[in-house]
């Protein structure tokens, strides 16, 4: 498709109407200034125009939980939350630790998705912690970086390996962060899972792991990205290996900025995740994090769930939320609306940074890349609710949340995947 | 105050001072009709109790049971092995289908931390938690203080010693919180592998050294020790702990002479307390058994009172 979008301004704090510009797409690429044809102009005057947000951690259930999430309802998802690129997780049915599933989900991507899908490809065999998967194949296949996401990889002497291996095929090994002894409990520990008699998970759980992976790629001088980022000591470890120039990328998720473990009171299993709500203490650090760049990128870690996995005892509820399509009015809301962090910053936590990590190759507005866009409402709002998501599955905390930040229209390659009514 | 503020009895934490002070009021009546020869009121006639239990329990659900009939009420009781629970049935399919076959009170004990408060917002009948998890048992708190508050006159002020199994207990828990709202000082000892590690961020107040907590108590509580425990390696042995933190006649002098011995049962006697001490008159803990039904008699009288209102 041929575009031409008008009135565009930069992206910045200061919305100054001086320098508009204008975008160019043609054939599905942003391109220099042309003549036309055009099969559509698109005004942006007052709108915010992003380069295609990318969603570096996502579950889309696909294949083996089709009735939680499929690849068609979950990208659909991300299109209606601005977000043009999702990199989703291994822990599928069967597990995505060999090529010919990377190829399955390359295939259904192909045929039903409207946003782009890369695969991320599990780090051993079955997420079992013990055999390395096949990654050199499932590189070959399409995917982007290895996890055993959902959990750790499960030894400091496997991770050293992952490391080691995956970097032969310039792949980095995103680490769900969490000493495996630690991780039977169903909330963060502190007073209010005492009050409630659950079972806690120590944010130290979190911080060992996060500092073990930090020494093994100070020692191997390999990267290691880790992932939803959620306890004030991570952010500490992160930032201070950076500065000794260990080559270490953290992400973190709305959740983690918005809410606290306050929020699982009243036995409220859409507030259980995994890692959990931490404390407001961990909060306001997520946040410093975010703003200075020790944590890298944004990321959903969308994970939905049916009401059946949900709508149960707390102690039994399946960890996750959705959280495709209230990403941006979080970050929006919650961080740049309040003068917390700069919009400069939150967009490049969603675009170059993750694209950066996985090596898409996009994330900019450049002449020759793919034309993903995203394109908001910044002023005006819109009510979360959870009974109309376009994901299959319900399980958002936000529900009643007036966010700003409206998607009025994401751009996949020049197609418009995903239009305000 | 003269009535509940809410629909259920989940715990504890949901109770204002002047609603505990209500219900124990209300069970010093109850125990005067214990105390009849003709043990009957009509408060619960035409009402409907069930018990849901998914553990094990003796006293807890027969004085339930024994409050229900002693108020007129007609009391049925599911267990977890012979209904539909075994086939797979949820916690929500199971508690709608005894709300439709119109049960007013609903007392439900269950493995897991917040059963109850979830079941409660789904259905019309008052749910009474008789202990959840790692949660609460409030009708065993309200028990123990109006045990306390029976045979010492009042709860403000008093020394309470809780030894044992913090962590694990919901009695503890609900214990705690009621005390507090009441005006008493809770201590507690134990191995540290039996505390909750937030125990100093609590109103308890904690010690290793259980001499501390029984020094100048006016309660000395015992919690059941579970055996399973010590092989999830929280302590080395029975025989460690009953030596480091047992109750018997000797610790017992620790306290006022005046302080009495209480323990929710079932009691694993030569462990967390000594047979002698068990038996000696400090010890209330017949009595409890006794408050028990008068309290449970108390809860189901004020929530119907409140189920009348609505």
């Amino acid at each position: 498709m041929n575009l031409k979008i008008t009135n565009v301004a930069p992206i910045g704090d200061d919305r100054s109407q001086d320098d508009l510009y204008t975008i160019y797409v043609k054939d599905g690429l942003f391109s220099d200034p042309f003549d036309g044809p055009f099969d559509r102009e698109i005004d942006a005057q007052g709108l915010s125009v992003l380069p295609g947000l990318i969603d570096a951690h996502v579950h889309l259930r696909d294949p083996g939980f089709e009735y939680k999430e499929d690849i068609l309802s979950g990208t659909k998802a991300a299109a209606a939350g601005g977000v043009t690129s999702v990199a989703c997780m291994p822990n599928t049915n069967p597990v995505i630790d060999n090529a010919t599933v990377v190829r399955y989900i390359m295939d259904k991507a192909e045929e039903k998705a409207v946003v782009n899908v890369f695969p991320i490809g599990a780090v051993s065999k079955g997420l079992k912690g013990e055999e390395l998967a096949e990654i050199g194949l499932m590189k070959e296949a399409g995917i982007v970086a290895v996890t055993d996401d959902g959990n750790p990889v499960s030894t400091a002497e496997l991770m050293k390996k992952a490391m080691r291996y995956a970097n032969d095929f310039d792949l980095v090994v995103i680490d769900h962060c969490e000493e495996p002894s630690m991780k039977n409990g169903v909330m963060n520990e502190g007073v209010v899972s005492m009050e409630l008699g659950v079972v806690g998970i120590p944010d130290i759980a979190e911080d060992m792991q996060v500092a073990r992976d930090i020494f093994l790629a100070e020692y191997l001088d390999l990267p290691v990205h880790i992932a939803h980022v959620s306890t004030k000591g991570a952010v500490d470890l992160i930032r201070e290996a950076k500065k000794r120039g260990v080559k270490v990328t953290g992400e973190t998720c709305p959740q983690y900025f918005t809410l606290t473990e306050e929020d699982c009171r009243g036995y409220n299993t859409l507030a259980r995740c995994n890692p959990p709500l931490r404390t407001e203490e961990d909060r306001i650090a997520i946040i410093e994090g975010m703003r200075d760049g020790t944590l890298d990128l944004l990321v959903s870690d969308h994970a939905p769930h049916h009401n059946d996995d949900k709508d149960i005892e707390f102690s039994l509820a399946a960890n996750g939320m959705t959280g495709l399509e209230t990403l941006f009015g979080l970050a929006y809301t919650k961080l740049v609306k309040p003068g917390l962090v700069p919009f400069t910053r939150l967009v490049e936590a969603l675009t170059k940074a993750p694209s950066d990590l996985l090596k898409l190759g996009r994330g900019e507005i450049k002449t020759g890349l793919p034309a993903d866009l995203s394109i908001f409402d910044l002023d005006s709002t819109f009510t979360v609710d959870r009974m109309n998501q376009v994901s299959k599955s319900k399980n958002t905390p936000f529900h009643g949340y007036e966010l700003h930040g409206v998607t009025v229209m994401t751009i996949v390659g020049g197609r418009i995947a995903f239009e305000k009514e | 105050m003269d009535y509940l503020r809410n629909k259920d009895l989940l715990g504890i934490w949901h109770l204002e001072p002047e609603e505990i002070a209500l219900i124990l009021d209300t069970a010093a009546v109850m125990k005067k009709v214990l105390d009849a020869p003709t043990k009957k009121t009509s408060h619960l006639q035409g009402k409907s109790v069930v018990t849901l239990f998914y553990e094990n329990s003796t006293r807890t659900r027969m004085s339930f049971e024994m409050a229900a009939k002693f108020m007129g009420g007609a009391s049925a009781n599911i267990s977890t092995s012979g209904s539909s629970v075994n086939k797979g049935e949820t916690l929500l399919d199971t508690g709608v289908t005894l709300d439709m076959m119109s049960t007013d009170f609903l007392i439900m004990r269950h493995g897991q931390s917040g059963a109850p408060d979830f079941l409660a917002n789904r259905i019309r009948a008052s749910v009474i938690n008789a202990g959840d998890g790692m949660h609460e048992h409030p009708t065993q708190a309200l028990l123990d203080m109006f045990t306390m508050r029976e045979s010492l006159g009042q709860i403000e002020g008093l020394k309470v010693a809780i030894v044992g199994d913090c962590l694990h207990s919901r009695v503890f828990r609900s214990n705690l919180l009621a005390l507090t709202k009441m005006g008493a000082s809770v201590y507690c000892s134990g191995p540290s592998t039996l505390m909750p590690v937030n125990i100093k961020d609590t109103n308890a107040v904690y010690t290793k050294h259980v001499e501390e907590a029984l020094e100048g108590a006016d309660v000395i509580m015992g919690l059941r020790i579970q055996r399973e425990r010590q092989k999830a390696a929280l302590f080395p042995s029975i025989d460690e702990y009953a030596h480091f933190f047992g109750l018997n006649l000797e610790r017992r002098k620790l306290a006022k002479e005046r302080a009495i011995v209480m323990h929710p049962g079932p009691a694993n006697r030569g462990v967390e307390i000594s047979s002698e001490l068990y038996e000696s008159d400090h010890s209330v803990i017949s009595e409890q058994v006794k408050n028990g039904v008068a309290v449970r008699m108390a809860v189901l009288y004020l929530l119907n009172l409140w189920r009348n209102r609505v």
